[in-house]
């Protein structure tokens, strides 16, 4: 399933487990979906998807959100609450603290829907528990 | 060193095609080549082995027979003995005797089919382990790089809608603002939709003469009566 394919799908789904999806694609050199559920828009999931795999990621916060006397205590924590967190765990792209969930590639429609709700309700969830973290 | 380690000193050093840090100059399409190669030997290799497994069988069967025809001509040989046809007896048995060199020769021909199958099937066994370990890692080398180009394409994107990425405090105080407003209306309507049929139940009650009565003159007049005797 490509990028296209999964954007026509997610938009032929109304609503799935009481969400509604918004889909877009983002034009760069390689393909990534921007899917928000309607209650949580401030978190958009980005989709792309490879050979061996569906990569989802919900970008947290950045390193200068990150109160530098209180970093270290908040990677710990950040390892200590990844694997309780279902289905997703914790990254850093850049300077960005992620969640991000792996999913194969021959996945069906509601697992992937299912992974971005999941998805998102940690990136908010995380925030909360980690906030205390963050300037 | 191992491919983990190299993507990290690739990601550190902030490189923008990783594949070719880590695999090789012209990227990841000399490694899908290299794979590709691997698996046409492991073709080759399983092919000749079919080869070689068909002729280790041939070279089974010809040692059996022989070792049935030797058992037989035993049995003759000591039938002609029996009969006290020794020169009989000595013919067959150089016919043993050519028998017993020519199954000493195939015997050889079959251990050494079976020596090379071992090697065959090891070297397939090797090679699909290699292949599967090449794929590992090609697959490691196109997510990063996947993931770097996608994560490019996200930060252009935010730069050229010109839309600002909230932080991560403001966020979660704008989806938790969203959900009490959300919960805040739901717990409004509910409490409305319960006034109303409170309300309507009151109405019908007092229609049918139910419930408490409205205080009528008269009654008040009557209170103010019983409170002065």
């Amino acid at each position: 399933m490509n990028t296209r394919d999964l954007a026509l799908r997610i938009s032929d789904l109304s609503s799935f487990e009481g969400y509604e999806f918004d889909c877009q694609p983002i034009p760069g050199d390689t393909e990534v979906l921007q899917i928000t559920l309607r209650e949580f828009e401030e978190l958009p999931s980005f989709v792309s998807v490879t050979d061996t795999q569906i990569l989802c990621i919900t970008y947290l916060f950045t390193e200068d959100e990150v109160k530098p006397e209180s970093r270290t205590e908040l990677l710990e924590e950040m390892l200590e609450l990844n694997i309780p967190m279902p289905l997703s765990s914790f990254a850093k792209l850049g300077d960005r603290y992620v969640v991000f969930g792996a999913l194969a590639v021959n996945s069906d429609i509601e697992d992937i829907c299912h992974e971005i709700i999941t998805l998102t309700e940690n990136a908010v969830e995380s925030i909360d528990a980690l906030e205390e973290f963050l300037v | 060193m191992s491919i983990l380690r190299k993507i990290m000193t690739a990601v550190k050093g902030g490189a923008r095609e990783v594949g070719e840090l880590v695999v090789d100059a012209n990227g990841t399409r000399i490694f899908e080549q290299e794979i590709k190669d691997a698996e046409s030997h492991m073709r080759k290799a399983k092919h000749d082995l079919t080869d070689v497994m068909a002729k280790q069988m041939q070279a089974s069967r010809q040692v059996e027979s022989l070792k049935s025809e030797i058992a037989e001509h035993e049995t003759f040989a000591g039938q002609a003995l029996d009969k006290g046809d020794e020169e009989l007896a000595l013919e067959i048995a150089e016919k043993i005797s050519r028998l017993e060199i020519e199954l000493a020769e195939q015997q050889q021909v079959h251990d050494s089919f079976s020596g090379h199958v071992t090697r065959l099937k090891d070297l397939v066994k090797k090679s699909e382990r290699t292949i599967k370990e090449y794929e590992r890692q090609l697959s490691m080398v196109k997510t990063t790089e996947s993931v770097q180009k996608a994560s490019a394409a996200i930060t252009d994107n935010f730069a050229s809608s010109n839309s600002t990425i909230l932080s991560a405090k403001d966020s979660l105080e704008r989806i938790k603002k969203r959900q009490q407003d959300n919960f805040d209306r739901l717990s409004a309507a509910e409490e409305l939709e319960a006034e109303n049929s409170d309300k309507s139940l009151e109405d019908k009650m007092k229609a049918a003469g139910i419930g408490e009565e409205t205080a009528s003159a008269n009654s008040v007049l009557d209170r103010i009566k019983s409170n002065r005797s």
